[in-house]
This record gives structure tokens, C-alpha cells and sequence, in this order.
């Protein structure tokens, strides 16, 4: 067990090219920790560091008490499943657990001990003799994780583990390493580029986004207070929607781009009046209103059976404004609603919900 | 389901399929049932008496000592260019998958010595290793003491079609085993590393076995190789000699039969010889082939 304390890393490839553009991050003890964001954001590359599969070329990371910049992967006592979980294909079920043992020069007894009890905890008894290509993805999966844990490392290192699989498997081996993780109580570092798997296993997790950290946070406060609007787009599904606006003269509405006027909460608005903004507003928090100050068409419907989807146009209720047609926006309504295409309805935005960002640098205001 | 190909012309398929065929009788099929005619008779060396002798020819050959013993020669002969061409191939192959700069250039280099004729690499090693005019002659000479002498040494004469033929083959082979190391998944060899496998260990533990459906299938060629394409590299360099130190079983076929003109004997030979063959590729592809995957 121990802490891992990222500070000021920065990763560039011989060829220049900067990857991690100096990212710090301290995960405490036993906490688990996702990284999430599109490919080729520098999330695995910053994994890889931490494992030592990669050089760091500045900052630290120290891993419990030591630096281990400079050490070998195999001495930073840490553990790694990968997407396509490298099982030794030559070697029984067995043997590829106890191969990180063995090279450590465990006695022959502990190391039946250990992976016998990783095997009652993964379930995987009846298995022991098999070959890696003898089994199921699940199950493969299984093996990977087995393979970390009986080595009780001080952190799991976790690439994409899920993403060779299909989706209902992958939601179970997602609800079964949370569970083994909070049980074994490992510090965790958990790389992903899927936001739910994000949202549903993190105790905190950090959207990375062109090699930097956007933002870093529980699940709830960056889905609730989004820094940026790459955060607010990449958390949430559907995402969150966008409009372009501009802060009223009064201070105390938005003026959107395609004419309507949005009141903006009591206490005050974040931003100068005429400040150009992104108006962030999630498909949730819109609602049907009559009198709504957002006209909205329904162009394609949804049913998803707790909730209904709608996808159309916005555009403002009353006339005025420059005329534009607004932009795409989805609403999301809970239960059933058998609306026509070509609907229209008013729509409306609780004022504490909109998200307000600056139009140029994308930042919370 | 494979997709078949209908053709409407009942003779086109077989107009297409004879050049090969041609080509398999002409120059396959009909010597080697020349072969298998010629090695129950006996001619005299003037051509003028034909006797049909049932298997006189082979019981000969497997009570002649100097038969026996090529036999040996032809076997230390070919292990001996399988092992050092494929250890050397592997070694190579290993340090070119780690170059990254100008990876292309090292492995055109290396590949290039599979073109180059048996009999000029016989040619080309026996002026390397000439006790009068050969570097390498004269290294072992002045560096080490070594009378080095190909002509009169039965040792340095295997030695040197040994050094030969495997170094027309490490080529050859180092293209498989460069294939072969780039098929194992980089995150296998990471996993070993965070397993705490040295590099050494790694490559024995993981890297090796992993190749092994590779290996296999060099060892088979390999020996192949030795047995029968190699007459080239003998044939420009010790024509068997001295003494009858690197009469392979191939060279003894041609020495035989078109030197000593004991053509009954010498297809007897070559009818062995295709037994061997035979025998070669029934284990590559009954034992090989399927043990190729995990």
C-alpha cells in the first residue's frame, strides 16, 4: 500500500513531440484513481511512465516513500493488467500467476499459497492448468488481474482492461474490479477512454486532454462544475450541450447567439456584461415549458425506456435577435413522452444550471 | 466458405495448371523414377552390360564402410550448419529488433548474403581461408598458432563448408526469426518486465519459447538445406575431400555415379536420399505446421 505522487511530470519523445505537458496528481493511499480522455490525449503515455515503460523526461513520481524515475519496472512494486491482457501463451493458468513470484525468488510453497487464493478470489479453481487461449475473455481478464494480485503490489496499473470485451461483460468485470479493489484496498490508477467506466469506478478522476490535466476531481464534481468546456463535453452522456452567447448589458441574462434571452441565477452573473461566453447547459436540466425562452423542434426521437431522447434545433421563442436558427441541442426527459417529429416546444433552463464558459479559452468563468 | 472459381472451358484449367505440371515431370518425376529404374540395375563402367539385381545395390551400400561413414559426415555436417546458422541468425535478429535507427539498412545488409550462389560462398571462404593467400588463414596462423590447412586436414576441411553454408543461411534464417520476434506483442515482453524477469530471462522464459514454431521450422529447412544444397559450396571448395572427410551423401551421389560411373549405386543413393526427403517434410508438415499456433 502507499501513496503515488505525480508532480510536474512531463513526457517528449525524441522526435520532439511533447506528450504530458507537466501533469501533477497525488493519489492517496488505497484510493483509485481514472484517467480518462480521447486517444491520444497522453493517459496511457502517463501510465506507462508511472509503470517504467516509458522515461520521464522532468517532474517526479514517487511512488510511497521512493522516487522511482530512474528504477526498473520491476522495482517499483507495482502491478499491470493491459488491454490485451499479455498472458504468456505458452504457460498454464498457474504458471502465469506464479511467474512474477518465481522471478523474485519466492519459496515454492508461498507461491502456491498465494496464487491459490488469488484463484478462490477470481474464480478461477477449476482453471489452473488451462492455457490463456483455452479460455474466455472474462476469464482471460481474470487471470490478468490474478497475475497482479498475488504479487500484493503497493499500486495496479490498469490499461483499457475492459475494452477487449463486449458490453455486458465489460459492466460486470467493471462492477468485479472495483469490488476486488476496494476489498484488497490497492492504490489504483485506472486509464480509460470511456466516461461511464470513468464515472462509475473512480473515486476521483482526472480528464486529461492533449496532454494536459483539464481537470481533477470526484466524479460528481466534475460532472456538476465542469472546468472547461472540453470537461463539461467529455463527462455526462449525451453531453452536455453547447450554445455560443453573450453576457447582457444588465448582467442578469444571456443573450444567445440565435436571439433568446436566458436568465442568469439571482446572486449575480460570473462574467462582466457583453463578455462573449459558451453557454453549457446538460440535456437533463432543459426542460418543456411552455413559455420557455428556447423554441426547440424535435428532428429524431429516442427511447430509451427510463428516459426519452430528443435530438432538434433550438432557436429563440420570440422574434428579434439576428434570426439564426440556434444550434443542435438534445434534451433528455425521464419516462416515456410520444412526441411527433417536427414537435415544437418551448424549452427552459434552471438558471443555477447553466454553465457559463469563456468563449475564447474554453475555461469556466 | 471458400469462394471456387468456375471455369466454363473444361480445358482451360488444365492449360493453366501444365507449365507446372511440365515442369514437375521434366524435371521431378521422370528423374526421379529414373531413379528408382537405374537403382536395381547394374551397369558395367562401359556401358555395354545391364543386369536387373533387385536390391543388390542398396544391400551394398549399407554394408560399405565409406557409405556408413558419409552418412555420419553428411549428419555432423548438417547439424552442425543448422545450429551455427540458426545461433547466429538469432543473435542478429534479436539486436536488429532493437535498432530503431536505420533499421532498414541493417536488415537489407544482412539479407543479402542469401543471394549470393552456394558455389561462390564456397569460393568466396576458400580465399578467406587459403593457407597461402587467406586473412583468415593467416590470423589463426599469427594470432593463435594454428597451422590452418584445408587441403591436408580433414577437420578444417568440415570446418570450412560448415562456415560456408551456414553463413549463406543465417541470412535466410534471420528473416523468419525477424519476423517471428516482431509477432510477439511488445506488451508481453513489458509484462515479463514488470514480473521481474531480467532481460536475459525474458528473452529464454517468454521471447524463446514464443518462437519456437519459428525454430522448428528452420531446423527442418535448415537441414534440408544441408543435406541437399550444399553440393555448390563442396563441389568450388574440397570436392569431398581430404580423404573423404566432407563426402556428404549428395557429394558421394555425384562422386559415385559420375566420376566413378557406378550408376546403379550411385541412384541407390540418390533413391536413399529422397527417403530422407520425404520423411523431412512429412515431419514439418504433420509435426510443424500445427504446432505453429498457441
Amino acid at each position: 500500500m502507499a501513496e503515488l505522487q505525480i508532480s510536474a511530470v512531463e513526457k517528449v519523445y525524441p522526435n520532439g513531440f511533447k506528450a504530458i505537458h507537466g501533469i501533477d496528481l497525488e493519489v492517496a493511499d488505497g484510493e483509485f484513481i481514472v484517467l480518462v480522455g480521447p486517444s491520444g490525449c497522453g493517459k496511457s503515455t502517463l501510465l506507462r511512465m508511472i509503470a517504467g515503460l516509458e522515461t520521464v523526461t522532468g517532474g517526479t513520481i514517487r511512488i510511497g516513500d521512493r522516487i522511482v524515475n530512474e528504477l526498473e519496472p520491476a522495482d517499483r512494486d507495482i502491478a499491470m493488467v493491459f488491454q490485451n491482457y499479455a498472458l504468456y501463451p505458452h504457460m498454464s493458468v498457474y504458471q502465469n500467476m506464479a511467474y512474477g513470484l518465481r522471478n523474485r525468488g519466492f519459496p515454492k510453497d508461498q507461491i502456491e499459497q498465494r496464487v491459490q487464493k488469488a484463484a478462490g478470489i477470481l474464480q478461477l479453481d477449476g482453471l489452473l492448468d488451462r492455457r490463456p487461449r483455452q479460455l474466455s475473455g472474462g476469464q482471460r481478464q481474470r487471470v490478468a488481474m490474478g497475475r497482479a494480485i498475488v504479487r500484493e503490489p503497493s499500486a495496479f496499473l490498469f490499461d483499457e482492461p475492459l475494452s477487449n470485451l463486449d458490453a455486458k461483460l465489460r459492466v460486470q468485470m467493471r462492477v468485479e474490479i472495483k469490488q476486488l479493489q476496494r476489498r484488497l484496498g490497492t492504490t489504483s490508477v485506472y486509464v480509460t477512454h470511456d466516461q461511464i467506466e470513468a464515472m462509475t469506478m473512480a473515486d476521483r478522476l482526472v480528464v486529461m486532454n492533449a496532454g494536459v490535466a483539464e481537470q481533477i476531481g470526484t466524479p460528481i464534481e466534475l460532472y456538476d462544475r465542469p472546468s472547461s468546456v472540453f470537461v463539461g463535453g467529455f463527462i455526462g452522456s449525451p453531453a452536455m450541450n453547447f450554445l455560443a452567447g453573450q453576457v447582457d448589458t444588465d448582467g442578469r441574462h444571456l443573450l444567445l447567439g440565435n436571439g433568446a434571452r436566458l436568465a442568469l441565477p439571482a446572486d449575480g452573473a460570473p462574467a462582466e456584461p457583453n463578455r462573449l461566453v459558451t453557454i453549457g447547459v446538460r440535456p437533463e436540466h432543459l426542460a418543456p415549458a411552455e413559455d420557455g425562452p428556447l423554441r426547440f423542434e424535435v428532428e429524431l426521437v429516442e427511447h430509451l425506456g427510463a428516459d426519452t431522447l430528443l435530438y432538434g434545433e433550438a432557436s429563440a421563442a420570440t422574434g428579434g435577435g439576428n434570426g439564426d436558427k440556434g444550434g443542435l441541442v438534445t434534451v433528455r426527459l425521464s419516462g416515456h413522452h410520444a412526441l411527433a417529429m417536427g414537435t415544437v416546444l418551448g424549452l427552459t433552463a434552471e438558471p443555477a444550471q447553466l454553465h457559463l464558459f469563456d468563449a475564447a479559452t474554453g475555461r469556466r468563468l | 466458405m471458400i469462394k471456387r472459381v468456375t471455369f466454363k472451358h473444361k480445358w482451360l484449367p488444365y492449360a493453366l495448371l501444365a507449365p507446372q505440371l511440365l515442369i514437375t515431370l521434366v524435371f521431378f518425376i521422370w528423374p526421379a523414377s529414373q531413379a528408382l529404374y537405374y537403382s536395381v540395375l547394374q551397369q558395367d563402367a562401359f556401358g555395354l552390360r545391364v543386369d536387373f539385381v533387385a536390391f543388390d545395390n542398396f544391400a551394398y551400400l549399407f554394408s560399405d564402410p565409406t557409405y556408413l561413414e558419409s552418412f555420419e559426415i553428411t549428419i555432423m555436417f548438417s547439424v552442425s550448419v543448422a545450429l551455427m546458422s540458426l545461433s547466429f541468425a538469432l543473435i542478429l535478429a534479436v539486436m536488429a529488433d532493437r535498432v530503431i535507427k536505420g533499421a532498414t539498412a541493417y536488415k537489407t545488409l544482412l539479407i543479402w548474403p542469401y543471394a549470393v550462389a552456394p558455389a561462390i560462398a564456397g569460393v568466396l571462404w576458400y580465399f578467406l581461408f587459403n593457407p597461402a593467400v587467406g586473412i583468415n588463414a593467416w590470423i589463426l596462423r599469427a594470432w593463435f598458432g594454428y597451422d590452418w590447412n584445408h587441403t591436408l586436414n580433414g577437420t578444417d576441411a568440415m570446418l570450412l563448408i560448415v562456415i560456408a553454408a551456414a553463413w549463406k543461411q543465417i541470412s535466410y534464417n534471420f528473416l523468419f526469426f525477424l519476423a517471428g520476434l516482431q509477432a510477439i506483442p511488445r506488451s508481453l515482453i513489458e509484462a515479463a518486465a514488470i514480473d521481474g524477469a531480467s532481460p536475459l530471462k525474458r528473452f529464454w522464459t517468454i521471447v524463446f519459447p514464443l518462437l519456437s514454431p519459428t525454430t522448428f521450422f528452420l531446423v527442418v529447412v535448415n537441414i534440408v538445406y544441408a543435406f541437399f544444397d550444399t553440393f555448390g559450396t563442396i563441389h568450388a571448395t574440397t570436392r569431398g575431400g581430404p580423404y573423404g572427410a566432407t563426402n556428404t551423401l549428395v557429394y558421394k551421389v555425384f562422386n559415385d555415379g559420375f566420376i566413378g560411373l557406378d550408376l546403379g549405386g550411385s541412384a541407390a543413393q540418390s533413391v536413399v536420399l529422397m527417403v530422407i526427403v520425404i520423411t523431412l517434410t512429412v515431419v514439418q508438415f504433420r509435426y510443424i505446421e500445427r504446432r505453429v499456433e498457441y
